[in-house]
């Protein structure tokens, strides 16, 4: 790292399950080789993860951007898709439009926002009906 | 605990991770929401599920969790053995029932998320 930035960017297919994870399986694997500690690994980890299946379950194609400083791991997700149309309530523990197939994966339970929200120091989203949702997640280092 | 001692405790049959049964847990946690093992899991836990799909290993890898019992008799696809085999996550299997396999391995000593604290420091293994 040298006290520089590290920027790398990913791409997600929107409704492809058998890759759902892989981002952040990469994710994880770089913020290890840089040489964070094992905690802080896990929870940025967690808000990737949770980010990625979001995309895969509901967005036609997504973005994250990955940026480590000596100060922060930051992760910028923006994806192509319907929007959320009520922030407050898709926050909410439990509030979920999941199907039934998506909750068969074990996932779309309602708890992917709030899991994120739980696992970033800082974390903000934005939405637009019909068009897409962004999110900030910034974890200190 | 080690994951020898769950594979006795449950009579698992082994799919994948054979070489890594001396592997410890610190804690066990039963669910088939994925959403909530990440909520609710610690770093180093043992993930007793009846859900069997890639997610789970996704899951596990994600979240630290050191191995994966499939439990009621599922049965891996091709494509979950294949990943955990990549990922290095042992995943076994068991006919016991859920509550039945962590009702033994909690009488056995292994505690809850909830009663363990978090790890600490270090990077990850």
């Amino acid at each position: 790292m040298n006290g520089g930035t590290f920027r790398r960017e990913f791409e997600v297919t929107g409704g492809d399950f058998y890759n759902a994870g892989r981002v952040s399986t990469e994710i994880k694997e770089i913020l290890r080789q840089i040489g964070i500690a094992a905690p802080k690994i896990r929870r940025i980890a967690i808000a990737a993860y949770e980010a990625e299946m979001n995309i895969v379950m509901y967005a036609r194609s997504g973005m994250v951007i990955l940026q480590v400083t000596p100060e922060i791991v930051r992760l910028d997700v923006s994806d192509v898709g319907p929007g959320i149309e009520n922030i407050e309530l898709a926050m909410q523990e439990g509030y979920s439009t999941a199907s039934e197939e998506m909750r068969a994966l074990g996932f779309g339970a309602g708890m992917g926002l709030p899991n994120i929200k739980k696992n970033a120091d800082r974390f903000e989203i934005r939405s637009e009906v019909g068009k897409g949702t962004t999110l900030e997640i910034e974890v200190n280092l | 605990m080690t994951l020898n001692e769950v594979k006795h405790i449950l009579q698992c049959e082994v799919i994948a991770g054979e070489d890594r049964l001396n592997t410890e847990v610190r804690m066990g946690c039963g669910s088939d929401l994925m959403s909530d093992v990440l909520a609710f899991t610690k770093a180093d836990a043992l993930l007793l599920t009846g859900l069997a799909n890639r997610q789970v290993i996704r899951t596990a890898e994600v979240a630290d969790i050191r191995a994966v019992v499939l439990v009621r008799g599922k049965r891996p696809d091709a494509e979950m053995v294949a990943l955990a085999r990549e990922q290095g996550i042992p995943l076994m299997v068991t006919n016991v029932l859920l509550y039945e396999a962590c009702g033994r391995l909690y009488r056995a000593g292994l505690p809850g998320c909830s009663e363990v604290p978090a790890a600490e420091g270090g990077t990850a293994g």
